[in-house]
């Protein structure tokens, strides 16, 4: 018995340094790392260390099948979501929130062009900071940003304001597709400054949708 | 020969588990609350004898303390208007100076703020006929009433119950609820937003597809939420609306009318509850009248009143305005035009006054549905999601907050931690630093609300980061974290990540009870709670050794092989062992054989990870040799950072 324990803890020491095997720890049988469930027990597994390209069974990439990311999205939520451990152990249940939010997590993230540049820039990276910016020194970037909130502030109506966020949401999809070729390259530079235009563009947009809720509340 | 019961892995009943336990769904109302059952899909409304399935909020005291709920309590409220409660979801996790400004309007007395009174919460005490109550204490009554109903027609016993609250309710709100179900000896399998089970109701009923909006405005709280439905999944995309708007809104505008034209004094408490109950009339009358003639005898003195439609509506129009414009906000959240919703479902017994009816379909351009009765849909769709948490189901609901979560920061701001309209469970970090050298605690303030500044905004909890070691300003890393469960509830974690000290507290809201006042409220309520406690212990111990027997069990089936007969025997032996203590009442020797039972499959444990070891490696040996003969190198890719991305400046953004 003792050769076999000691022949365990040896192929252990193996197995971790592959990281593919892990004991569950309801029946203590193997189970592959990064699965969500025993194959034996069927007993549910903690999230693991996946990054959210791989939770979501997808390839690492700006270019994101969004179908494809909801229906894995909703696949595994029927599995693991907290409503499906409403009877199960205290041990469970955690074990299913915690799935759960990673997967809310994972698919919020890849969801969000903008989320999903800053983080698969991260994956590369390049960290670029939350409200900081990369380029604020780009005169570019500046000027575009003032001009747009200068008019933000001199439209008087509802509809002069719409034309705003439907000019914010063109702007916004171009700067998606230039991030979609520049995420092709590995220029990191151009990348961190097409996420700052992104995000002010986004900034602004969300401003106009204030304003323009500001607008109909005075009406 | 007998048939063996084969079950999946994990839902092995416990014996003496019956279907005689069953899992109601209830929605707890302002005005009215109705508790339905579902079986098979099919959810039922429960009804008493004459058919009534809504069950008034509404508490009497006798003098002795005892209450009396329902029909019998609305009716004495004229008679005895000191002794009877009503509406008491508008004070659910209220402080008092959040009912400051209405307090002249609600029918309560409320009891003074005790100032430095120690253990005792901010939390709102009513003075009902001399009895001090807390809302969580009346609601608990309530729900006590509704679960003794429900046991009465399912002629069972009724312990578990998915429980319906406002989208928009905040986190203390949520909190009082859950603390007035445990007071009714109820376990909450679930808080669920009532617009998501209305919606549940309809989508199951007619298999919907696209987006559904469900405008519910109940007698004292009004939400708006934007759902999309597909072929079983329930996603909520954004939601919105107003904790303190609803019908009972309607009735004070009118009772208002009414005592503005009052010519004697000042009315008392009485007065004003009598006003608000003709007003109510009023609005029901004139909902499918054109006009009337009502009487009110007001501290001895008698005055008729002629109203129409035109002059009822003109009084309620600008609140039933405030609703659409938050219907506006919440469409603009999720950036979709009126136009692209495919239905409305209307919701709560105020959507019967044809003036939101007509003003809801202006905006969505449309007839909103009505065909479940609005009044009873949200307790079918908890019904409904009961039966899913506890028998399974093919549908799935993702919900979402109704509120961002943010934090305290310097000068009074709001950082905003979980925006609002994130799916739930979520979690999310934030890292914090000290700001004076040798700084050795922080303060963590959590908040609710979208507003800048922190006063403005909901606060939920405190508490204090102690023991940072001595560092200079701004070398700390405090690392916090908000998780929100699939209840909308918040646990808020604090650790400093240089040393690790950690702090966790799970958000006890600053206007909630403490767990002093709540195991107090727990004894008095429950002559028999030991007992009570005791059977839930020995049912939780039971779910647990059935998902360890299952375990096993499992574990056999695929690697019986590795065992020889004695060793299969031995495990087998304490397998039995397990379920009998199971069968029995005797909690500690459940627990007992569950641990002899992970030590007698250690063994085999270690044979099965040995097995499990050598097949990945073989697979991996196999990839491995693949990849060679591609020649692909992962490595590499993920090293591209440069160190002129760095921001320039502190001062960026704004």
């Amino acid at each position: 018995m003792q050769a076999k324990a000691e022949g365990a803890a040896r192929s252990d020491n193996a197995a971790a340094e592959q990281n593919i095997v892990q004991a569950c720890w309801s029946c203590h049988g193997p189970v592959a790392v990064g699965d969500p469930f025993c194959s034996s027990c069927k007993a549910v597994q903690p999230p693991g260390q996946a990054d959210h390209f791989q939770r979501m069974g997808l390839e690492r990439s700006f270019d994101v099948d969004l179908d494809a990311l909801e229906k894995a999205y909703f696949r595994m939520q029927r599995d693991l979501h907290p409503d499906r451990f409403a009877t199960k152990t205290p041990k469970e249940k955690s074990l299913s929130q915690q799935q759960a939010t990673s997967l809310n997590d994972a698919y919020e993230t890849l969801k969000d062009p903008l989320d999903r540049a800053v983080y698969l820039a991260h994956l590369k990276g390049l960290d670029v900071l939350k409200e900081g910016c990369n380029a604020l020194n780009d005169p570019v970037i500046l000027m575009e940003a003032m001009e747009m909130r200068e008019a933000l502030a001199e439209a008087e109506s509802a509809d002069e304001v719409s034309d705003l966020t439907r000019r914010a949401q063109g702007d916004i999809a171009d700067c998606e597709k230039e991030l979609s070729s520049a995420f092709e390259g590995t220029d990191m530079d151009h990348i961190g400054t097409l996420i700052t235009r992104l995000k002010y563009l986004r900034k602004l947009a969300d401003e106009t949708r204030f304003r323009r809720a500001e607008l109909r509340s005075m009406a | 020969m007998a048939l063996l019961q084969i079950h999946e892995p994990g839902e092995t009943p416990a014996p003496h588990e019956n279907d005689a336990d069953v899992a109601v769904g209830i929605d707890l109302g302002t005005t009215n609350s109705v508790t339905a059952v579902s079986v098979d899909g099919k959810a039922e409304v429960l009804r008493d004898e004459d058919g009534q399935a809504l069950v008034p909020s509404v508490v009497a005291y006798a003098p002795d303390g005892s209450p009396i709920v329902g029909g019998l309590a609305k009716s004495l409220i004229a008679m005895r208007p000191d002794s009877v409660v009503s509406s008491i979801k508008r004070l659910m996790g209220r402080g008092i100076e959040d009912i400051k400004s209405v307090a002249g309007h609600l029918p309560f007395t409320v009891e003074p703020a005790v100032e430095g009174e120690s253990g005792a919460s901010r939390m709102v005490r009513l003075n009902v006929d001399g009895h001090k109550l807390t809302p969580v204490e009346i609601s608990g009554h309530i729900l006590t009433a509704l679960k003794e109903r429900a046991e009465g027609v399912l002629d069972r016993e009724v312990t578990r119950a998915v429980i319906t609250v406002p989208a928009y309710f905040d986190d203390a709100a949520r909190t009082a609820t859950k603390d007035a179900a445990r007071l009714a000896g109820l376990e909450v399998l679930r808080l669920v937003n009532e617009p998501t089970a209305a919606a549940l109701a309809y989508g199951l009923d007619k298999e919907a597809e696209g987006l559904y909006a469900v405008y519910d405005l109940g007698g004292g709280t009004f939400d708006i939420s934007l759902l999309r439905m597909e072929k079983g999944v329930f996603q909520v995309l954004s939601t919105g609306g107003d904790a303190a708007l609803g019908g009972d809104d309607f009735d004070h505008a009118v009772a208002e009318h009414f005592l503005k034209d009052w010519t004697g004094k000042t009315p008392g408490s009485g007065a004003v509850k009598q006003a608000v109950a003709t007003a109510r009339e009023v609005k029901e009358a004139l909902s499918a009248d054109d006009q009337g003639t009502w009487t009110l005898e007001l501290d001895g003195e008698e005055q008729s009143f002629a109203l129409d439609r035109a002059a009822f509506e003109a009084m309620i129009e600008p609140l039933v305005k405030r609703t659409i414009r938050i219907c506006e906000d919440v469409l603009d959240d999720a950036d979709v035009t009126p136009d692209r919703v495919k239905g409305v479902v209307l919701v709560g017994g105020s959507t019967r006054v044809p003036l939101v009816r007509k003003m809801v379909a202006g905006l969505f351009g449309r007839e909103p549905l009505a065909d479940i009765d609005p009044d009873e849909v949200v307790a079918v769709g908890a019904a409904l999601q009961a039966e899913a948490l506890t028998v399974g189901s093919d549908t799935l609901l993702l919900d979402v907050t109704p509120l961002s979560l943010g934090i305290e920061t310097m000068g009074g701001l709001t950082e905003k931690i979980i925006p609002r309209n994130t799916p739930i469970p979520v979690a999310k970090a934030q890292e914090f630093t000290t700001y004076q050298d040798g700084q050795s605690a922080m303060a963590i303030h959590a908040v609710q609300g979208e507003r800048e500044m922190v006063d403005q905004n909901r606060s939920l909890a405190r508490f204090t980061l102690r023991g940072i070691p001595p560092m200079t300003a701004g070398a700390a890393r405090i690392r916090v974290t908000y998780a929100v469960d699939a209840d909308g509830l918040l646990t808020v974690s604090a650790r400093e990540e240089t040393t690790g000290t950690e702090q966790s507290i799970e958000v006890k809201p600053s206007y909630g009870l403490s767990e002093d006042e709540m195991s107090q409220m727990l004894y008095d309520s429950m002559k028999h709670a030991k007992d009570d406690m005791t059977m839930r212990l020995l049912a939780e111990s039971r779910v647990e050794a059935g998902r360890a027997v299952g375990a096993v069990k499992a574990a056999l089936d695929i690697d019986g092989d590795l065992l020889g007969d004695d060793d299969r025997k031995a495990i087998d032996a304490i397998v039995a062992e397990t379920e009998a203590a199971v069968a029995g009442e005797d909690r500690d020797a459940i627990s007992a054989a569950v641990e002899k039972l992970e030590e007698g499959t250690r063994v085999f444990a270690e044979q099965r990870m040995d097995r499990g070891i050598r097949a990945a490696l073989r697979g991996v040996e196999v990839e491995r040799l693949d990849k060679a003969a591609h020649g692909r190198d992962q490595q590499g890719e993920e090293q591209a950072a440069s160190s002129d991305d760095r921001p320039k400046s502190a001062e960026a953004g704004d």
